[in-house]
Order: C-alpha cells, then structure tokens, then sequence
C-alpha cells in the first residue's frame, strides 16, 4: 500500500481526504463530497465555465492548458454526442499522483467528471485507467456502481431531468495512449495512434464527437474548485497558476511522496525542507521538475517557483509535477541511457522522427556508456534530438528530445569523461535490457 | 482443456463480454478490456483467444493481433502463474532497482523474461508502474509491492510459493 507522507507546508484540498476511507461513497458525502455537483446542476453550464476560467485551474497532465478555455471550446450545439475523457493512464516516469487519487478519493472524480459533464453539456464520461492499475480500476468501478446506485449518476442524476453516464475502461500498457488523442484512439479498440491536430478533441473527438479530455488529477480538482470557490482556488497559487499541485518527489530524497503544495512553491525547499533533502547527507547533482520528459536543472538552478511559468522561464517544464532528485553518486549518461531506452520502448513508430531518433539515441548512449563513445557522438545525439523536436505528430518525440538535449548540454564534461574506453566513473555499466516488440 | 483448444471463454467471462460490448457507443471499444480479461483468464492471447475475441467483436484475426501486438501488457506466449515485473524506470533505479532485478534472478534461477521450470513464477524488466514516490517497486500479477529492498525478495517469493502450494489445481 502506498504510504501516504504529510508535511506542515501542505496545503491539502485535493489530498483532504486521502486516508479518511472516502472511497466509500456515504463518507464521501459526510466529508462534504457530491455537494458541487448539486451546486452546478442548479447554476448551469455557464456559470461553471465562467468560475473554471477564474479559477487559473490549469490541466495537471503536463501541458498547464486552462481548464475553463478548454471547456469553452465545445460547440454549444453538435449534431454528435459529447463526451468527457478522463486521462488516468498516469504513466510519466516520476508521476504517481493519479495512482492517490484513485485509491483514496475515487468519487471526486466521478464528481469532477459529473461537473465536465454538466458544463459542455455530454451526457457520458469515461475514465480511463492505466492497465496496470487494475487494483485501482476495480476500487473505481465500485465508486461508479454506488454513484449509480444512489441516483447521482444515470438518467436521472441528482433527481433531476439531466443525464449523465460514466463507464470505467482499462488500458493495457502503453505511455503514448497518454497523450489525448491516442486515448481516444485506444478507446475506440485501436492502436494508440496519434491523430494529426486540427481537429482538436473539442470539435472532433472521441467517436467523432466534441470531447473535453482532462488528466485524473484536473477532473478531481474540480470539485475543490466549486466548493472554495473560483477567488479562493487562484488565490491559493502564484499569478496565473491557480490552485495547489500534487506533487510527487521521488530518487534520492529522505521523505518521497505526494505532497500537496501551493502552486509556485519554491523548488529547492521542497526538495530539502519537504522531503528532507538528498539521501544520506549527499551532495544534490541535478533534479528533473515534472517527470522524464522535462529538461534537468542543476542545484544553482532550482531556487525558482514550482509553477507552469517560473519553470518555463527556467528552460525546463512543470509537466506532470513528478520531481526526480538526482545525488551526486549517479552516472547522468547512465541516467539518460535509462531515460531514452523508455521513450524508445514507447515510441508507436508511426512519426519517423520519434522512430528512428529515439532508437539512434540508444544506440549511441547504449554505445557511449558502455567506453565506445568518440567525441563526435556527443555533438551527433545534440544534432539528433534537436531534429526530433517538433516534427511529430505527438509530443512523445519532443518528450524523448528534450531531456536528452538537457543531459548533453548541462553534463558535457560527465560525457567527455567517458570517451575513448575509458570507465564509467561511477562504474555502473547496466544496460537496459528491454526487449523491442 | 489446453489453451490452444479453448474455444469459448468461462460462463462468467462470456457474460462479462457481452455486458461490456453493449455499454460503449461502439462494439469494438470493448476490444482492449476484453483482451486483458482474456489473458487473466486464459493466461496469454492463444490464437483460439485471438480468433474468437474476434469473431465476437465482428473485426479479423488480423485486426485483432494488429491492435495487441501494440500493447506491452498483452502477450503471446505463456508466463509463470506469478509473473515478477520489476520496474527499473528512472525513480525506480535511482532506489536500488537493479539491485532487486538482480536478486529476483538469482533466486529464481531464471534470466529476463525467463519462467520456473515449475511454471510459478516468470521474472520481467518493465517500464514505470506509476509507484515512483514509494521506489522501488515491482508489480507481481496485478499486485504492488514498494519500498524493496533486496532483503525482501525471498519472502516476497516464499509467500507467492505459499499461495501457489494452497491453491487447487486447475482441472
């Protein structure tokens, strides 16, 4: 079971029930769950987007869309169903937040989902959970069956006239279906194939229809929203970043967990004060913000806030918010060895760019580690990922490029340090053994 | 019955099937699930699974095959009844996963993606199971187990023995 971690600087509102047996639907309610729901239906679509849009509440899978802008995209009036899409395939390296959410407050996604709902006006929702997350789906599918059964979700939801239904659905192991419109595509019984953008998801999406697609953790911020309030929820977060984050810190650290913290807080307090620094009195190496597919810091770079903008203006991105903490024992060729052998594994192969690059930069890594690496190959991975970026229908090329770029850039040296035969300083020489279907 | 000569899922299962491909707009969405539940069930995508979860969602083998082979948890070939997959993903490996893959190898006696010669348990390198905060972590079947040490690989083992010993047989 995972443990849960607290610390006094949290400020717990999507977490508040983490550990209070809500997953049972009576003491959802006794903790004040399904209370937005009955606010929204009774004030309207409008209403909810207009406070959506207050809110600053902005998408948690990593790209920091605002939620109310998405949600004012759909069409008023479509021929097609609408739908909702909940994106729980949390399957960035670094990122277990969803994994909470699910085992510990699974009606505030339903509750959030409900509200998507109500707001562009679908009559069904489903929530998409990772195949690996099977323990998880069945505590979901429970949560959905009890909502059913106490009229909140069906027909007629809430006593009222409006309809609103929610399916459960289980993946079977892939990263890319994390992005929107592969999800949809491993929904419909495909491949989890990118689709070229536009059409965007809003306008055509799941089915053909407009479709509103949030990560687990947006969906069950909702709720938190309505209830605080839209002022209350951006006041909570830095300028523009509205609410707090469930952060998840992992690797060399003291305390790892799930915290939840203000929007903006300081990086380098959360990593020595929260989660009470680097392991074992280590000194920090470099630290990766929001889970693999964002650039490294270096130690002299974390003094910053921990929102979608202030690590934008860092050169790296908040992404999903799984801060990865590296001590000074660790090979960073080994580490971006290890980093792109997963996007390689991962890549669909349907973008030559991502195909072909990802599967070049582990070979020249592969290579590089292991003593072989000559000088040039240092300037070819840069030239390499730098070529990837950008040309690909989804940004799983960019997720594989980007880190890859920040090792190289950032730890040149470290690479130098293991040319022309000579050993790994660290003296690791492991090497991904991933089979390639 | 072997697998290979299976040509209908359990009652329960079935049933299960034809409830999941009524509820979603379209039929073939079921696809995905029914695969997974499937290999639950039969413990891998034999080609009789194949053709007849096919043949039920209306779609050819080949379409079957061409969405499956797409995902890492569906497989075409048997494993143990307890299939060990060690996550070595970055937060994992920054922990000490290496370690653990390395120890679930030498008291298994098998190599990557290796099975027991009894057929309990099978051992697999997997990409991040979504338990980095808690690293690091394997998943056995379907359950978690975190915060490893390579200390806490013969019990982890000795209680799977234990299940797979208490269990009755599969006629």
């Amino acid at each position: 079971m995972p443990r849960l971690v607290s610390h006094p600087d949290e400020v717990k509102l999507v977490s508040r029930r983490f550990g209070l047996g809500a997953a049972q639907i009576s003491r959802y309610e006794e903790l004040g769950g399904y209370a937005s729901a009955r606010k929204c239906l009774e004030l309207g679509p409008e209403w909810i987007i207009t406070e959506m849009k207050a809110s600053n509440l902005r998408g948690r899978g990593g790209a920091g869309f605002p939620t109310g802008l998405k949600w004012s995209f759909v069409p008023k009036q479509s021929a097609k169903p609408k739908y909702v899409l909940v994106n729980g395939d949390e399957s960035e390296p670094g990122t277990c937040k969803d994994h909470l959410i699910f085992l510990h407050d699974p009606h505030a996604v339903i509750e959030g989902t409900i509200i998507a709902g109500l707001a562009i006006g679908a009559k069904m929702g489903f929530i998409y959970l990772r195949g690996e997350y099977r323990y998880l789906l069945e505590i979901m599918e429970k949560a959905v069956a009890d909502a059913y059964a106490k009229g909140y979700l069906g027909k007629n939801i809430f006593g009222t006239d409006t309809e609103f239904q929610i399916m459960t659905h289980t993946g079977a192991g892939a990263y890319e279906v994390g992005e929107e419109s592969a999800l949809m595509e491993s929904l419909e019984g495909k491949r989890g194939v990118p689709r070229i953008k536009p059409p965007f998801p809003a306008v055509v999406g799941l089915y053909g229809g407009p479709t509103v697609i949030n990560n687990a953790e947006t969906i069950a911020t909702v709720p938190h929203v309505i209830e605080i309030g839209a002022a209350a929820f951006a006041a909570t977060g830095s300028e523009r970043n509205g609410g707090t984050r469930l952060f998840g810190i992992s690797g060399h650290v003291e305390r790892p967990g799930v915290y939840e913290l203000p929007m903006g807080y300081n990086l380098k307090k959360m990593i020595y004060e929260v989660a009470g620094g680097v392991r074992g009195g280590r000194q920090l190496k470099a630290v990766v913000p929001g889970g693999s597919s964002t650039p490294v810091l270096l130690p002299d770079e974390i003094d910053i806030g921990m929102d979608f903008d202030q690590v934008g203006k860092a050169g790296s991105m908040l992404g999903s918010g799984g801060v990865v903490v590296i001590d000074d024992q660790t090979c960073i060729v080994e580490f971006a060895l290890r980093t792109i052998s997963f996007y390689q594994h991962e890549s669909c192969g349907w973008c030559i760019p991502c195909r072909e690059g990802t599967d070049w930069l582990k070979k020249s890594l592969t290579r590089f580690h292991a003593g072989f690496g000559v000088a040039k190959d240092i300037d070819n991975i840069k030239y390499l990922a730098e070529n990837m970026m950008g040309r690909t229908f989804c940004p799983l090329g960019d997720a594989a490029a980007m880190p890859t770029l920040g090792f190289v850039k950032k730890f040149r040296k470290e690479f130098e340090d293991h040319l022309d035969g000579k050993n790994c300083p660290f003296a690791k020489h492991r090497i991904p053994q991933l089979t390639v279907v | 019955m072997s697998p290979e000569t299976m040509t209908v899922f359990s009652p329960r299962l079935s049933e299960r099937f034809d409830a999941l491909m009524t509820k979603y707009p379209l039929k073939r969405s079921a696809l995905i699930p029914m695969l997974l539940y499937a290999q639950d069930e039969v413990g891998y995508l034999s080609d009789a699974v194949i053709s007849e979860v096919g043949m039920r969602i209306g779609i050819t083998e080949l379409e079957v095959r061409n969405v499956a082979t797409y995902y890492s948890m569906l497989r075409f070939k048997p494993v143990g009844k307890y299939n060990v997959q060690v996550c070595t993903n970055i937060s994992c490996m920054l922990r000490g996963a290496y370690d653990i893959y390395e120890r679930f190898q030498d008291e298994l006696g098998i190599g990557p993606k290796g099975i027991t010669p009894d057929g309990v348990f099978s051992l697999e390198e997997v990409e991040c199971i979504g338990a980095c905060c808690w690293a690091p972590a394997i998943q056995i079947n379907y359950d978690f187990h975190d915060e490893l040490s390579p200390e806490s690989v013969p019990g982890i083992l000795a209680s799977y023995r234990g299940k797979a010993q208490n269990e009755v047989p599969h006629a």
